[in-house]
């Protein structure tokens, strides 16, 4: 049934800016914490082989909206949502929507390198092992084919039985990232990968987004405004849980059509 | 601000006063030292324990060869003329119940811990562990007549040849009283591996109890293992359940219906009979608990050592 689907091609975006095809959309999308409503009838769509930038103040419902889109979010007990966020067409948050299956096909990237406190190597084999790949050959390829494809494999080949805990910050995001890619997801959410590294391990994680796109559609969550014109196709702009604007990466920050996405890009708040 | 200020300064003043003060730098002294000796009570009172069972053990194996009492495997220290003390039977009695123990604590334990950590509402968590406690609470004499009165003929309506003192009944009721020990320790390893840890693994599409079994437990292992230690070492010292529950007959065999004796039990026995100051029996209860003491020992140690070797960082 899902296979089926993602062979379709969506034919009604809300905002489509070209003619790549949709990876996700949200169509009026509403989120509730209990009684805060956090998000506001969000209406996005991220494209295939494109990085998405959200960008905005504290608070501002970024890191909500990207947990949506795996549903991490309803980990909170008192999440309510409605309105749709489509992945390959169908709507994630639809009754019968395996979660499971959902977050396989939309890896996501953590704000602080949360590895496993195993070796490296059973870090990046956790994903296929518990999605039933037992094959030590398959796995031993998986392995390389992931930390190369995260750009540490160099670093940490030879120390793959040690505890990745043993590894610097940046290193462990990055081993984060190969155990994302591990699972050869669709979609890659990232929730501010760079804010617990320092600025030669942030630089690392951003050229690596920029490779990554080739393979993957990615979605990117950022405080940094600079990082967002680096490595974006698209930037949307979240104040207080609506979505502001949301066009090109290079017009958003040179020509932004409202005064409150001019004002927080040049910094006047935020 | 400059130095001159700073001495004219009222708050300095009064505080340069209190700290010239005679009586503080006196009290500053002598609380370490009653500190001190607060602490090397308990480490005083170890050594004069152990000195005392080694000298008594020593003056015990004056009179009985230490290869009789540590391969000898009969017990019999009451049979008039040629008493026996061989100690194989009572650590093989001890063995049995410590077994049985561990077979019914470890599984409920380990089950009840990750329920608690990982699928039970803060509420239920709330409502449960506090039980738990209050059960780790309970006197073991309430346990022992429990075994006997209780759990004993329940057991005897299912295994007809089941005697009324045996092996199986304390050692169930061994492993409930250990029990909590085991879910409560274990609950609190799981619950300290970070939230960001399962999100992690939730994020690669794993479903709750993937998260739970193959990255909370095993990144908890160290506590759960050193919680299994432990309780070996509780069940292994407990008394009172095996000596009202367990009878007083050391066997040499490896069944569990009829009527056994522990360690612990065999030390009960002596002491609340009349067994006269200066004989080998008395001598003997010594040698038993310096023999209880060593097992109990290098149990703790072994947990001790567990939780430090195999600490999962994170």
């Amino acid at each position: 049934m899902v296979q089926i689907l993602e062979k379709q091609q969506p034919t009604s975006p809300i905002i489509q800016l070209n003619e790549q095809s949709t990876v996700m959309e949200s169509k009026g999308f509403n989120l509730w914490y209990g009684e805060h409503h956090a998000l506001k009838d969000i209406n996005l769509a991220m494209n295939e082989n494109e990085v998405t930038a959200i960008i905005g103040p504290s608070g501002c419902g970024k890191s909500t909206y990207i947990k949506a889109l795996n549903r991490m979010v309803e980990l909170v007990p008192i999440v309510r949502t409605n309105g749709e966020v489509n992945y390959r067409g169908r709507n994630i948050f639809e009754k019968g929507y395996e979660v499971e299956e959902l977050r396989t096909k939309v890896g996501m990237v953590f704000q602080k390198p949360n590895p496993f406190p195993k070796s490296i190597y059973d870090n990046i084999a956790y994903g296929p092992r518990i999605h039933g790949i037992k094959n030590k050959k398959i796995l031993d390829e998986i392995v390389e084919k992931s930390l190369c494809g995260a750009a540490i494999w160099d670093e940490v080949k030879d120390r793959l039985n040690q505890n990745a805990y043993g590894l610097s910050g940046g290193q462990q995001q990055r081993i984060c990232i190969a155990r994302c890619l591990a699972i050869e997801p669709d979609v890659i959410l990232m929730d501010e990968p760079t804010s617990a590294l320092d600025p030669i391990s942030t630089l690392k994680v951003e050229e690596l987004v920029q490779e990554m796109k080739e393979n993957y559609s990615i979605v990117i969550v950022t405080h940094n405004m600079q990082q967002a014109a680096r490595i974006s196709d698209k930037t949307a702009f979240f104040l207080n849980g609506e979505v502001i604007e949301f066009d090109q990466t290079d017009t958003i920050f040179s020509t932004p059509s409202d005064q409150r996405t001019e004002d927080y890009i040049s910094g006047r708040f935020g | 601000m400059t130095s001159k200020q700073q001495e004219s300064s009222p708050v300095q003043q009064m505080i340069a006063k209190s700290r010239n003060r005679k009586g503080k730098k006196v009290i500053e002294k002598i609380i370490p030292i009653g500190l001190f000796l607060a602490a090397s009570i308990s480490v005083l009172t170890t050594f004069g324990i152990v000195f005392t069972l080694i000298f008594e053990t020593v003056e015990f194996f004056t009179r009985v060869s230490i290869t009789d009492y540590l391969f000898g495997k009969e017990w019999l220290p009451f049979s008039g003329k040629e008493p026996l003390y061989g100690i194989l039977p009572l650590i093989l009695g001890t063995f049995k119940v410590t077994l049985i123990a561990i077979l019914v604590a470890v599984p409920f334990g380990l089950g009840a811990a990750i329920y608690l950590s990982e699928y039970a509402s803060e509420r239920v968590r709330k409502t449960i562990k506090p039980v738990l406690e209050v059960l780790a609470g309970v006197p073991t004499i309430v346990y022992g007549f429990f075994a006997l009165t209780f759990v004993t003929p329940i057991l005897q309506a299912i295994i007809p040849s089941l005697k009324i003192f045996n092996a199986v009944s304390p050692g169930i009721v061994v492993g409930i009283m250990v029990l909590p020990m085991i879910a409560s320790m274990s609950e609190d390893a799981m619950s300290s591996v970070p939230k960001s840890i399962r999100e992690g693994a939730l994020g690669l599409g794993a479903t709750k109890l993937e998260v739970s079994l193959k990255v909370v437990l095993p990144a908890a292992l160290s506590g759960i293992i050193a919680s299994i230690v432990l309780a070996v070492s509780r069940a292994i010292g407990e008394t009172m359940i095996v000596s009202l529950a367990g009878g007083s007959t050391p066997r040499f065999d490896f069944g569990v219906t009829d009527s056994i004796q522990t360690m612990t039990a065999y030390i009960v026995q002596v002491t609340t009979g009349d067994a006269g100051y200066g004989t080998t029996i008395y001598y003997s209860i010594y040698a038993v608990g310096f023999t209880l003491f060593i097992f109990t020992l290098v149990m703790n140690l072994l947990a001790t050592y567990i939780s430090k070797r195999f600490r999962e960082e994170y």
